[in-house]
């Protein structure tokens, strides 16, 4: 078995290959590491450290003169005490649990066909992707087109099949809409990404225990229930994680489909930070927003993953 | 050999002392910051001659009027470097000033001789001011502006729609003059047929992102007697945001924009008006004077078809300041080259050239000619506009306080969320809440 520094020594220049030889196998890992160490610290974990700090300052990035003052944990008790956020909040577990819950109905159900072979059977899974190829910004702004009342696609579909009047109804001005609106457009773009996952489980399951159960006569639905869904499980518990923490932190599309509106109905919590932060410029209290944000989605996702390591292990 | 060597070394002298002369040329450059919008071509146009004259190059940075906020403060916090001269909202002035972004321009006005009395004082005080009243300038008024009205003035005119009008209201059908008036007639528009299709009373501002319904609202509530802050007492702001004044003028817009808007106008600033105006959808469009012009000039609904009008009027009559002043940015390199602008851009003949060519004049030498008022079909109403108009806050927190009024006016108007009251209640705690953070109370 060579080490390391043995297998360094028969590739590299002689001088260096000198120099390496002298070298620990621990010290070469720690010299091929370090420059990712390095990059990580820099733009990953000092930024982290920093909104930390501002958190709890009065720090305005507007006024970079203005005299800095620690004010302690106030903005995280003005940020938890203040109704607004609180609603961003709601907002936001509306629009995810929403998105979520119907993307892996739609997006299982979906992969369940496309798993089984049939003519222009790849034609279909190609139109099928390609919402999640556009940009969210592009999607945002044709939505907004295709919502539109008076000329807006979906309005004169909806109308075609109800008979109703096709500009009788808005999608992203009314308040009782607009958050179903945005959970349309995530699910029409995102779905895809969910079925494509989820056929990545069902291929994954081999054709040998469908065979066996098929010997043991048990019908098309049991074998759904005892075989299918537990196998497939891991993969949707991991695409349900991947769309949680998209759509937890989603900013674009929202911002671009309602602004937030009307009023503040869908006003999410990314949509809150971007405007305490850069257009009110209060850096102190939109970094201790942050934070609370990082700290729920991460402590949300720490425990997800737990769940779902029980379930592979299953 | 040694003649080749002389060659090759004449050949390098030419090519460096070319490069030479091309460096300094490269350097005169300047870039204006400022929206994209009708009178920003005017502008590029009229900067011809100023590159003809002084030999140097302008180069424009134009930020569509959605991002135009966004873009440019960010730019400024970050003392970037890209903008030399800025044509910023009125708003910004306060903090642009207070955290130095722009150059304060008295000493040069000075030097060159340019004074603000050359200059309609609306504009002086909304645009170059800060703190406001006071002759401490940081800009020159470079484009008046303000609410007005257009309005179909080919259906006003049918005999048909006429006699309908004069049959439901007893009166002959005119631009309005009063809220009210222009209530009666949106309401009389409202899904009429005209032509084979349906169009709709009128159009107002209720974007929510930036600053549209802000800017609408707010010429229906100075009418009524909304008033910022206690004249005598500055920054008290109870009873006179929320007055019952104010009350009734929230509750009128609302009830504006229920009644006689066309469908999916729940976010819809500038541009929306402009197409909704365009497409012969509406009968009477709110929006800022720099689009008429280009609408006066639009081959479908222009010239004959158009009429304009001055924003109404309740127990008062105001109307909401749009406009920019210009001003030099402190961190650009070429700040000499900047106030050469500046200096040429004030010359009473520039002024009148950049009327003609579609900008808004402050310049007295321009508005105070006796042809002004006749130069275009709007320039009257322009001129009425300017003597009444009202800005909003452009306090160094300009930007809370514009968010903070955008989510009330939004949440009530558009939304439904509460009474009108409440909107304005609500709306005196957050200012107080910013002007308190701000140590102004």
């Amino acid at each position: 078995m060579s080490t390391l520094a043995e297998r360094a020594d028969a590739r590299a220049p002689r001088r260096l290959a000198f120099r390496l030889s002298t070298m620990s196998d621990r010290a070469i890992a720690w010299l091929f590491i370090t420059p990712s160490v390095l990059l990580l610290l820099a733009i990953n974990i000092f930024p982290l450290l920093w909104t930390i700090q501002l958190s709890f300052t009065n720090y305005r990035a507007n006024r970079p003169n203005a005299p800095l003052r620690y004010v302690g944990l106030d903005n995280y008790r003005d940020i938890l005490s203040d109704p607004d956020v609180w609603h961003a909040m709601q907002a936001t577990a509306h629009f995810v649990l929403w998105s979520i819950g119907l993307e892996m109905l739609i997006g299982f159900g979906l992969a369940l066909l496309i798993n089984r072979r049939f003519r222009a059977h790849s034609f279909w899974t190609t139109m099928i992707l390609l919402p999640m190829m556009l940009s969210p910004a592009v999607v945002g702004n044709f939505w907004t087109f295709l919502l539109q009342p008076q000329i807006g696609l979906f309005n004169s579909v909806v109308a075609f099949f109800t008979g109703a009047d096709p500009s009788s109804f808005q999608m992203i001005g009314d308040v009782a809409l607009a958050p179903w609106a945005i959970v349309m457009v995530d699910v029409w773009m995102w779905t895809p990404y969910v079925m494509l996952i989820c056929l990545a489980g069902l291929r994954s399951i081999p054709d040998y225990i469908y065979e066996a159960a098929e010997v043991d006569r048990a019908s098309r639905w049991r074998q759904f229930w005892s075989i299918t869904l537990p196998m497939v499980m891991p993969f949707l518990m991991l695409a349900i994680l991947f769309r949680a923490i998209e759509n937890f932190k989603m900013f674009d599309m929202v911002n671009l489909l309602t602004s937030g509106g009307p009023g503040s109905t869908t006003e999410v919590a990314s949509i809150t930070l971007k405007r305490e932060a850069f257009e009110k410029w209060r850096t102190g209290y939109s970094s201790a927003l942050a934070i609370i944000l990082f700290v729920t989605v991460f402590g949300a996702a720490n425990i997800y993953v737990r769940v779902l390591d029980r379930v592979k292990q299953r | 050999m040694i003649r080749m060597m002389h060659a090759l070394g004449a050949s390098a002298v030419a090519v460096a002392s070319f490069l030479g002369a091309q460096a300094p040329a490269e350097a005169k450059q300047l870039t204006l910051c400022w929206a994209a919008w009708d009178p920003a071509n005017a502008l590029v146009e009229l900067g011809k001659d100023f590159t003809t004259k002084t030999g140097i190059e302008m180069k424009y940075e134009f930020v569509p009027w959605t991002s135009y906020a966004d873009r440019f403060l960010n730019e400024l916090n970050s003392k970037g470097k890209l903008c030399d001269l800025i044509i910023g909202d009125s708003q910004w002035i306060g903090g642009a000033a207070e955290n130095g972004h722009y150059v304060k321009l008295n000493d040069f006005f000075k030097k060159e001789g340019i004074t603000m009395d050359d200059f309609m004082p609306a504009t002086v005080v909304g645009y170059s001011e800060w703190p406001k009243n006071t002759p401490n300038y940081w800009a020159l008024p470079a484009m008046g502006d303000a609410i007005g009205w257009t309005y179909r003035k080919d259906w006003f005119a049918r005999p048909e729609i006429q006699a309908d009008f004069k049959k439901k209201y007893n009166h002959d059908l005119a631009p309005p003059q009063t809220w009210d008036q222009l209530k009666e007639i949106a309401e009389f528009f409202q899904g009429r047929e005209i032509d084979g299709k349906k169009v709709y009373g009128a159009y107002i501002y209720t974007e929510r992102g930036s600053e549209g319904i802000t800017m609408g609202v707010t010429n229906a509530l100075y009418d009524w007697g909304f008033q910022y802050d206690n004249p005598n007492k500055p920054y008290e702001m109870e009873g006179f945001v929320n007055s019952p004044e104010a009350v009734k003028a929230l509750e009128f817009y609302k009830s504006l924009y229920k009644c006689c808007t066309a469908p999916g106008m729940s976010n819809a600033y500038m541009s929306e008006g402009l197409d909704a105006f365009k497409s012969g959808q509406v009968a009477m469009q709110m929006n800022f004077f720099a689009f008429f012009p280009g609408l006066y000039k639009d081959p479908n609904v222009g010239g004959d078809k158009i009429g304009f009008f001055v924003n109404p009027k309740e127990k008062y009559h105001y109307t909401q300041l749009g406009g920019q002043g210009i001003s030099v940015v402190s961190y650009s390199p070429n700040r000499d080259d900047a106030l050469a602008y500046i200096k040429w851009f004030a010359q009473p003949d520039i002024q009148k050239k950049w009327w003609a060519l579609g900008g808004y004049s402050c310049h007295k030498a321009v508005l105070n000619d006796p042809g002004f008022a006749k130069s275009a079909p709007f320039a009257a109403d322009f001129l009425k506009s300017m003597d009444i108009v009202k800005d909003f806050w452009a306090e160094p927190a300009y930007a809370e306080l514009l968010l903070d009024m955008q989510k009330r006016v939004h949440d009530y108007v558009v939304a439904d969320k509460g009474t009108a009251k409440e909107a304005l209640d609500l709306l005196v705690k957050d200012w107080q809440k910013v002007f308190k953070e701000e140590g102004k109370i």
